[in-house]
């Protein structure tokens, strides 16, 4: 068979071991660097380009038109402003409504002309006005309140299956790494936030802790009385169970990225800006550093919360006495 | 176990997911042939198939301003009541300084329009007289459309009251001006301007909503604000058994319960129509019931001429609160689908490649294997397709792009499973266990790490559910939907059907291709060609080593069994 699943075994065996745990002090650098990066890149650029699902905008609404053909009013839209992503809808059996982030009064009526003149209709068939934001202040306060109750319920369901809220506490500090990070890429390439990315954002969440608690179930049982054990310490046992589930997590990031990366990249090849693409991207970015944070953030500080408890540490000095 | 069992079990759960399949196409399938709504094709939202979009203008007195602060409560407030209509993730915004834009996929009816528009300010007062509605109508006797708490008593109350109202003009408290337009008030005729609001503190005169009655109220003492919680239900007779009569149940928070109770005690002793109490919704009279006690309890119930969809419709109306201002449909219109088809064909389209590309990966990782992999995931895309035209029929739900995505993703999660129980497995057979045995613990603790994860999903999927509104509900629908259906596959077609692989000779040997050749795992115990150890399949001291948690777990035999093979592989070991 191919040479992963030697790999693999080798792994199992611990005849070969990545060094998740020893070597966490230049993880834990990475991540530190990652994490400040993502907050200062986006600083940087300006903050956040929220969609107009957030803050609003403008509408224009074309009366008695001809022809119902959406491009014809992204081309408009474009010639005014060309890095605009406007949204077209047909509306009825003769009119359409076009949404663009806010514009100022000079602009808004620079779109009104192009698109009477494109639609070839007197400039009076198109109003125009201010639309308000349909992901609402209470959309988005309703989410947080729902996130922040998830987390903490979470928290307390991993602390009771796994018997100690260190676990909980690792990972929701590796949850946090991942979504810090995964905002931060967003931010850093001046991604419009739309309500697709916030909705990927959220599978990230979910994702995240998934991985996690996959990984920290395989480390729970390797742990399982390890100081009553001659030969190997607390940290070791970590080690191992990163190492013996390290294929598995290999496999199962490889098959959630597959289907995300090939509607990345039809989106934004063919496609363009869009809802796909928003979703996609996050998703992209986030399983990726949901798996890595749970190797490499993850594990090592539980390992580090938990090796410095007397039971361990007298075991610790034992095995080494052994050796 | 023996080997038949295994296989009977494992048989038997294939059967139960058959059954699961067959019925859930039965039911769609019934339901599609009896005009019921139902179709196998799912219902799209917004974003993919348009709907339509209803722009509404705020019905104020001329030279009222709407502030922002309404305006933003309102969307709020009718954010509640559409969410509460099911999942179909309606957007609501505002447009310019005045109007809310209401956009939901499909064709609204009447109750929908009703549940997005109406202010839903419900109000009791006390009733001081009451009369027939028209003088045109002045032969009908039934006067009361509705009365909970007496029907026959309040319909024979009411032409005595009239009499009586009419005698005598003058009621305490009325002044004069109230009174003329109750004198003339014709129910049959508009007499509401539009966005009308009472003075809670002063009587009023009105008609109830079939035109039937009007009456004269005292002023408000109870209002909407003190309703804690409402739900639509069939009226139950005193004996239990249920009635086709359909009503809104009212609980009352703790200051409500004491209000209503003040009232109800007050009015209790009071001859008819004083006795009565009305319930106004919008100014109108939804029913006007007689009481027969003192109602303490802190909960009310009201009939009137509600059906199912009239009634949900007001519960969830009043639960969410009443909206500030009243608002008129000004324009209701057909939308097209923002996104156009070539996203969603795209959407598929890199669904089906990513699927590929799984599959493809699946068969270079684990062989033969693949093949339970790929069987799994296609009877997890079946039911979740069925479940969502299931759903769409009977929760409203749409399935949006970010839907899609979801479920895209939702591959990656359910494909989690069975790698965490192949690579488990796996592990069982490097510890030198032969196929069937290996399958069996495998699973055991396979089971377990698969559980507790997707319980962590479910945990979010019912939290933001619950919690939340718009497009992140929807999310939260879809998460909890695609997580129960992996654990469904995984527990009643991914381990039977390696169950029932595991019999056959082409895995149980350990084929090259079959993903568990030993000899490929650097199984410990191995020997040569396809022979294995069998009755020391387990080396007792790795065995020990690798899973004590295991052997903590065994049962009594089980344990006995093991003190034996190690008994036995010591003394082999001495010889």
């Amino acid at each position: 068979m191919s040479k992963f699943s030697e790999l693999g075994n080798d792994l199992y065996t611990g005849a070969r071991s990545f060094d998740f745990v020893g070597r966490r002090k230049l993880w834990y650098s990475v991540a530190a660097v990652m994490v400040i990066l993502a907050i200062v890149l986006p600083i940087l650029r300006g903050g956040y380009n929220f969609g107009i699902e957030f803050r609003g905008g403008s509408e224009f609404r074309v009366a008695g038109v001809s022809s119902q053909s959406q491009q014809v009013a992204v081309d408009a839209v474009h010639s005014v402003i060309p890095a605009a992503e406007p949204q077209v809808t047909n509306v009825g059996t003769d009119s359409i409504r076009v949404q663009t982030s806010q514009l100022t009064d000079l602009k808004s009526e620079d779109v009104r002309v192009a698109l009477a003149k494109a639609y070839n209709v007197p400039s009076s068939a198109v109003a125009s006005s201010f639309i308000g934001a349909n992901w609402g202040a209470d959309v988005t306060g309703k989410a947080v309140n729902g996130l922040l109750v998830f987390i903490l319920l979470a928290a307390v369901l991993m602390a009771l299956y796994f018997r100690t809220v260190k676990m909980s506490l690792a990972a929701v500090l590796a949850l946090v790494h991942d979504l810090v990070i995964t905002a931060g890429v967003y931010g850093a390439l001046g991604f419009e936030v739309t309500p697709a990315a916030v909705i990927g954002f959220l599978t990230i969440l979910g994702y995240s802790l998934y991985d996690t608690v996959v990984v920290f179930d395989k480390i729970r049982e390797n742990t399982f009385e390890v100081e009553f054990s001659q030969n190997t310490t607390f940290k070791q046992q970590v080690n191992l169970a990163i190492n013996q589930t390290l294929v598995r997590s290999i496999n199962t990031s490889i098959v959630a990225v597959l289907p995300v990366a090939s509607i990345l990249f039809i989106g934004a090849t063919f496609l363009g800006a869009g809802t796909l693409r928003d979703i996609a991207l996050a998703l992209f970015i986030g399983i990726i550093v949901g798996t890595y944070s749970t190797l490499f953030i993850a594990a090592p500080i539980y390992s580090q919360f938990r090796e410095g408890e007397a039971k361990y540490r007298k075991a610790e000095q034992k095995v080494m006495a052994n050796a | 176990m023996s080997e038949s069992a295994v296989t009977k079990g494992a048989r038997k759960r294939l059967t139960w997911l058959g059954v699961l399949i067959v019925a859930l196409v039965a039911i769609i399938g019934l339901g599609a042939a009896t005009n019921s709504g139902a179709s196998f094709a799912p219902k799209l939202a917004l974003d993919l198939q348009g709907g339509t979009q209803i722009i509404l203008a705020p019905a104020v007195q001329a030279g009222t301003k709407v502030t922002e602060e309404q305006l933003s409560q309102a969307v709020a407030i009718i954010r509640q009541r559409v969410d509460a209509s099911g999942v179909s993730e309606a957007q609501i915004n505002t447009q310019g300084n005045n109007n809310i834009v209401v956009s939901i996929p499909g064709a609204p009816d009447e109750n929908t329009l009703k549940l997005i528009r109406s202010s839903a300010k419900l109000e009791f007062r006390p009733v001081l007289a009451t009369s027939q509605g028209t003088s045109a109508s002045a032969s009908t006797a039934g006067t009361d459309s509705a009365s909970t708490a007496s029907p026959s008593a309040s319909s024979k109350a009411t032409p005595k009251a009239s009499a009586s109202a009419s005698a005598t003009p003058a009621i305490p408290g009325v002044d004069a001006a109230t009174q003329k337009f109750y004198d003339e008030l014709d129910c049959s005729k508009p007499f509401r301007s539009a966005g009308q609001v009472d003075d809670p503190k002063l009587p009023i005169a009105t008609c109830d909503t079939t035109g039937f009655s009007k009456f004269i109220l005292g002023p408000v003492e109870v209002e909407g604000t003190d309703i804690a919680d409402a739900n639509a239900g069939t009226v139950t007779t005193s004996t239990g058994a249920s009635t086709n009569t359909w009503a809104v149940n009212l609980k009352f928070t703790a200051a409500g319960s004491d209000k209503f109770a003040a009232t109800t005690g007050r009015l209790f002793p009071l001859t008819a129509p004083q006795n009565q109490f009305a319930i106004t919704l919008d100014g109108y009279v939804i029913t006007a019931p007689t009481l027969q006690a003192v109602i303490t309890g802190g909960s009310a119930q009201i009939t009137g001429n509600f059906d199912k969809l009239s009634s949900k419709s007001l519960a969830d109306q009043l639960k969410y609160g009443s909206l500030p201002i009243a608002f008129e449909v000004q324009s209701q219109e057909n939308i097209s689908a923002t996104l156009g088809s070539e996203q969603l064909t795209s959407g598929l389209l890199a669904g089906a490649i990513g699927l590929l590309l799984v599959i493809i990966y699946s068969f270079i990782q684990y062989r033969g294997l693949a093949i339970v992999t790929v069987g799994s995931l296609v009877v997890a895309a079946i039911i979740t397709y069925l479940m969502i035209a299931l759903l769409s029929w009977r929760q409203g739900y749409h399935l949006s792009l970010s839907g899609v995505a979801g479920l895209i993703v939702a591959i990656g999660i359910t494909a989690d499973s069975f790698i965490v129980y192949f690579e488990r497995v796996r592990d069982e057979l490097r510890d030198g266990r032969p196929l069937g045995a290996a399958v069996e613990t495998g699973w055991k603790r396979a089971i377990r790490t698969i559980l507790v994860s997707d319980g962590v999903s479910l945990l979010a999927a019912v939290v933001l559910y619950a919690l939340t509104v718009g497009n992140v509900r929807g999310f939260a629908y879809t998460l909890g939907l695609t997580t129960l259906i992996d654990l469904a596959v995984v527990m009643l077609f991914t381990h039977p059907m390696l169950e029932l692989l595991a019999k056959t000779s082409f895995f149980s040997s350990g084929h090259p291709w079959s993903g568990f050749d030993s000899k490929a795992l650097g199984a410990t115990s191995y020997v040569g060609r396809g022979a294995f150890r069998v009755s020391a399949a387990v080396p007792t001291v790795k065995a020990a080593k690798s899973s004590k948690e295991a052997n903590t777990r065994q049962t009594l035999a089980e344990r006995k069994a093991a003190e034996n093979i190690a008994a036995a592989s010591k003394s082999e070991k001495s010889n």
